[in-house]
């Protein structure tokens, strides 16, 4: 491996941050500042497509693995990705570009700062996607919400500040019990190279302790039920921008690092605490269906319903069956375009009428027919219809969870109706009916900048839906290898 | 050549629903008309090879989704039952699209109609050509999207879209048990593939399988599982509520969707499963019971309504339950044989109406109609035909079929099909008489619309009477021509391995005057209804204030709507709402983010108290301090 081409991946946005630190914000001109941004994550969207090009999909094996010695005998500075993390490094890259066209109308102050803010997010998340030492994971997991609190705390609607707060605090207090985790894990077996430790394995009485620390972390930032309560809040507030970058890649962290970590250092652990990941994905699925059923505000709909959807991840990764995980991130891959998209849509008439209440609207398909037609293949996609990418996940998730224990599939399939209900209650409410509010009659529809963005996003959603192995093929290898090691791992105890 | 059946249609829509703004109006009806017929055409071909030739074909297109063990294909499966299938829902389908030409040439939106048109047709081709189970689901799914595209077509109508997302939500309940059906077919065989499945059955026969500690039998609980999913599209008894409201669609829709296509899909389901029905004598008593409820419940009520087009859909909804307790008794080919005659003369029907209601400028209400047959002459044969069709008049179509699937329920000789023989009798002649009340209200006695004048009441154009025509045609000679054939006592030639009987259906006759019974029936209804309905018109009206508790609980539909109103709807809103507002907010909130950061203020609003920066309070304290430790220190 000659050219470190992950490296680059996460340097590129930051060096087109500090370009950006440079060049002086005009009033009204901004174009530079944003091209230069644009510029920067297209560049690393075509590198990941490289990188997924380049990728060997018929090895389990970490390819293009960069190790440097960062503090000697202690950190190394390790990156390298499987089948699992180049589909997360992808939707990021993919993500933060349709992010930056779409600040075109919903920022309007300190521009240029808020697109540095979403450069280095960006380094952060491929970071993420891409570690394989603990430390340095963890360093990239506690970075990412330093940008994100400043996007809600600064960009955000009238109640930002409790907002941002609430998030920061939440996510944070999770992690903390991680950190102390990843210094034992250090105690214990003298690395925290991922790799090596997969080899070596974890001796099975720190397990359990290991593992709920690690799941502290993961449980806040999926989020799972009951400590969902902050991910409502900070959508509400954040500007779309931010909210399509919380949705669609901050929340996939955890999955990937229930994946990664939970299942991969501690099997053992993974099995004896199932239940509790069950009980609390399925009460996630029903309970948050229920409540996103009665919301008043568009956004919170969706955060509701990316809960949910969530819920239907952690349900998968544990069933600790094939379709069950493939599944699950096929579900997060999806559930990235499609909340993105979802959320994307409504800022899309909150820049116009600057409202998120749903009794806002009604009846906006007879002035903006283009955006209806959108707006309905996202829901339909939200609420997993065949023929989508939401249907691949879920189905998959279903099917796992199906094998591995029958009560489970069933409660979690009632959230299939919930979500039915939901979603179209919701479209009904906003785009048909009569058109009874005078300053609608007025909306524009689509202009070209936020078509382009949700027909990138709608293309893939229904390509993967139709045709999903370009996915599973990637994915395939690395998930099976995964199982092979947990059950080799529970038989020898 | 086979695959243009099925990408015809689809392509059609793509054409009619992405450029209709550029080629026109004219001409996006002209060619998913030509495309659509083009498939029917091609439909009947096949068929023609099945029968002659016995021409059968597995065709794979594409991989859909491979994950582990999982194999699913895209995949055109070509078999007498799927031939059979295609021709019913492309020629209904070409006829309906060249109907809705003419009724629907006064809306605005008709490319986008015609588009959803098109493309339910591809996905209900998809769910009968299906070769597994989960293509079947996408096709399922898929019609179920078309239809709540189209129940809501009429998007400013508050009720239509309340029907459209009934529609969905009520068929994702039935999905929801038709899915988990799925997943355990998975579980036990590995494989989503019919032929796979189906080989493997006889060795899970003698299979348990516990949840929640019941044991179950693993094929009844499969069996059960589909079921409940061929009861929420077929719209059978708990699952029906969907059909009526869903007639706020436009006509050609519940002609195609809610009559001929769509709704059999759940009849199609078990037909296509039966080597795996066969093996659970449990679950097919269930579907009788379940079929000749709904046959007799939806029958009831059909016959104090006063909306055409629901009367027609609870027709509908019985004659699904007819066709369920064919399959029931074990007599799948029967049960395809009604379904085939059905969509003719229940098409033949609904585009029918759909002619009255176009002369009558969206009248629906029969108490507002009557007397027109004259201004109407055709519509009014050509509904008479297909009331006597559907009625089983000796001859035509129903007679075959109806009569057909009473027998052997008759034959089938247990107690359950003795009950099923009886009340399909009774349901065959309330039938009769609320099919010749709805022609009786409708088109004689004296004329009742207060808004329009009679001259103003016109006859359809002639694009709207052909395939009405064609349509009756359908519906005098289908039995007729092809008893022979779908229920051909004794040999099962035709339907080849398609459908599976564990024991040959008996080919013993029941005795004449059993036979002769519900023909007798039918033919005494007509002057009764006459009576009733044109004769003697205060009688019905003092029946009904006799016997006033039964008739609301009739008008009302059994009180379905209003009780599913208080157990689901209501409780599921209030419950989000407590969830919402107390668990979260209260509970979580409350005890966990907020509760914390407010109790930490507490605290160090306590702690500050304690740095007054007055001297004589610090030297207080220290000296308290002292003496406590000296006397510690003391007494140790």
């Amino acid at each position: 491996m000659n050219f470190p081409i992950l490296s680059s991946l996460i340097l590129l946005p930051t060096i087109g941050a500090l370009f950006l630190f440079f060049i002086k914000e005009k009033e009204g001109n901004n174009t530079t500042i944003k091209y230069v941004a644009l510029f920067t994550t297209v560049v690393n969207f075509l590198i990941s497509i490289y990188l997924w090009i380049a990728f060997d999909q018929s090895t389990s094996s970490f390819q293009f693995i960069e190790d440097r010695i960062w503090i000697k005998g202690f950190i190394n500075y390790k990156v390298g990705v499987d089948g699992i993390s180049i589909l997360f490094i992808i939707l990021t890259t993919f993500i933060t570009p349709l992010c930056i066209i779409s600040v075109n109308n919903s920022v309007k102050n300190k521009l240029r700062d808020f697109l540095i803010a979403i450069l280095i997010m960006e380094s952060f998340m491929i970071g993420v996607f891409s570690a394989l030492d603990l430390v340095v994971f963890y360093l990239f997991f506690e970075a990412g919400l330093i940008p994100m609190f400043l996007i809600i705390g600064i960009w955000g609607g009238a109640r930002r500040v409790y907002s941002a707060f609430k998030f920061f605090l939440y996510t944070l207090l999770g992690s903390v019990l991680m950190l102390v985790a990843i210094i034992s894990i250090y105690w214990i077996t003298g690395t925290t190279d991922v790799v090596q430790l997969y080899e070596i394995g974890i001796d099975v009485k720190y397990q359990n302790l290991l593992w709920l620390a690690f799941f502290s972390s993961f449980a806040v930032k999926t989020p799972m039920w009951p400590v969902h309560t902050w991910l409502p809040d900070a959508h509400v507030e954040a500007p779309t921008a931010g909210s399509v970058l919380l949705a669609a890649i901050l929340l996939k962290m955890a999955g990937y690092g229930f994946i990664r970590f939970s299942l991969g250092l501690f099997p053992v652990a993974s099995d004896v605490f199932t239940p509790l990941i069950y009980t609390l994905s399925v009460i996630a699925i029903i309970f948050t269906s229920l409540i996103a059923l009665m919301q008043e505000d568009m956004k919170k709909l969706i955060a509701y319903s990316s809960v949910a959807h969530m819920g239907f991840v952690t349900l998968g990764i544990f069933t600790l069956q094939q379709q069950g995980i493939e599944g699950s991130i096929i579900q997060m891959i999806s559930h990235g375009l499609v909340s993105a998209a979802l959320f994307l849509t409504v800022g899309v008439v909150y820049d116009r009428m600057h409202s998120r209440l749903i009794s806002t609207y009604g009846g906006l398909v007879s002035v903006i027919p283009k955006y209806s037609i959108l707006f309905m293949l996202f829901a339909l996609a939200s609420l997993g219809l065949p023929g989508t990418s939401g249907f691949i996940g879920e189905f998959l998730i279903l099917m796992g969870a199906f094998k591995d224990n029958f009560l489970v599939a069933v409660i979690a399939s009632i959230g299939v109706i919930l979500g039915a209900a939901y979603m179209l209650w919701l479209y009904k409410r906003v785009v048909f009916g009569k058109l009874l509010n005078e300053d609608l009659k007025k909306i524009l529809d689509l202009n070209r900048s936020e078509y382009f963005i949700l027909s990138c996003l709608a293309a893939p959603i229904l390509f993967f839906g139709f045709y999903p192995d370009p996915l599973i093929n990637t994915i395939e290898v690395s998930v099976t290898d995964l199982i092979n090691m947990h059950n080799t791992n529970i038989v020898s105890k | 050549m086979e695959l243009s059946i099925i990408f015809l249609p689809l392509i059609a829509s793509i054409i009619s629903g992405f450029f209709g703004k550029y080629i026109g109006d004219r001409n996006s009806e002209i060619v998913t008309s030509v495309l659509v017929s083009i498939s029917a055409l091609l439909s009947i071909f096949v068929l023609y090879q099945v029968i002659v030739n016995q021409y059968e074909e597995n065709i794979v297109i594409a991989t859909w989704i491979s994950s582990g063990s999982l194999d699913v294909n895209w995949s055109m499966l070509i078999d007498p039952l799927s031939a059979v299938m295609l021709v019913v829902v492309t020629s209904v389908s070409a006829l309906v699209h060249i109907y809705s030409i003419g009724y629907m040439s006064h809306d605005p939106h008709k490319p986008r109609f015609m588009a959803y048109l098109s493309l339910f047709t591809f996905a209900m081709l998809m769910l009968v050509t299906s070769d597994n189970f989960i293509q079947l689901f996408f096709g399922w799914e898929g019609v179920g999207l078309c239809s709540y595209f189209l129940i809501g077509f009429w998007f400013k109508k508050e009720s239509a879209n309340a029907a459209a997302i009934k529609a969905f939500v009520v068929n994702r309940v039935g999905d929801f048990g038709f899915a988990l059906g799925i997943f355990l077919i998975f579980y036990l065989f590995g494989t989503v593939n019919y032929s796979e499945v189906f080989q493997q059955i006889p060795t899970v026969v003698d299979k348990n399988l516990s949840f929640l500690g019941f044991e179950v039998k693993a094929i009844d609980l499969i069996c059960l599982l589909l079921f409940i999913g061929a009861m929420g599209k077929s719209a059978q008894i708990l699952l029906h509520t969907w059909l009526p409201d869903a007639m706020e669609g436009p006509t050609p829709v519940s002609a195609l969707i809610h009559a001929a296509t769509m709704v059999t899909a759940g009849v199609f389901l078990v037909v296509r499963c039966s080597p795996i029905y066969e093996y659970s004598p449990l679950i097919l008593n269930f579907i009788t019971i379940v079929g000749m409820t709904t046959a007799f419940f939806a029958a009831t009520v059909a016959l104090v309504q006063t909306d055409i087009k629901k009367i027609i859909a609870y027709s509908t909804c019985s004659q699904l339950g007819y066709m369920f307790f064919a399959a029931g008794v074990g007599a799948y080919n029967v049960a395809m044989f009604h379904l085939f005659t059905h969509a003719f003369f229940k098409a033949l029907l609904f585009l029918g109406s759909g002619s009255v209601i176009h002369a009558f400028k969206d009248e629906q209400n029969i108490n507002n109609m009557g007397g027109v047959w004259k201004k109407l002459p055709y519509t009014y044969a050509l509904m008479i035909i297909g009331t006597l069709a559907l009625t089983g008049f000796p001859f035509l179509s129903g007679f075959y079929s109806k009569d057909a699937i009473i027998e052997f329920a008759y034959l089938k000789g247990n107690t359950t099909g003795y009950y099923a023989a009886g009340i399909g009798i009774i349901t065959a002649f309330l039938t009769s008489i609320y099919s010749w009340r709805l022609i009786f209200k409708t088109f004689h006695g004296e004329y009742n619309n207060k808004v329009i004048k009679i001259e103003e009441t016109h006859e359809s154009p002639l694009v709207m009477l052909v395939p009405l025509f064609i349509l009756s045609i359908g519906a005098v000679f289908a039995g007729f021509l092809f008893k022979g054939l779908f229920i051909g006592y004794g040999d099962n030639l035709f339907w080849a391995e398609s459908i599976k009987f564990l024991e040959p259906l008996s080919t013993e006759h029941p005795p004449l005057w059993f036979l002769l019974i519900t023909p007798c029936l039918v033919l005494l209804s007509i002057p009764i209804a006459y009576y009733f309905f044109v004769k003697n018109k205060e009688l019905p009206n003092s029946i009904v204030s006799m016997n006033k508790p039964l008739y609301n609980f009739l008008v009302n539909k059994w009180y379905f709507d209003e009780l599913y109103d208080v157990l689901f709807i209501k409780s599921s809103k209030k419950l989000g709402l407590f969830l919402w507002k107390f668990c979260d907010g209260t509970i979580i909130d409350g005890f966990g983010p907020d509760g914390i950061s407010s109790f930490i203020k507490k605290c160090s609003i306590k702690a500050t108290k304690f740095q007054s920066g007055f001297i004589y309070q610090y030297a207080f304290v220290m000296l308290l301090g002292f003496s406590a430790l000296l006397t510690f220190l003391i007494l140790k």
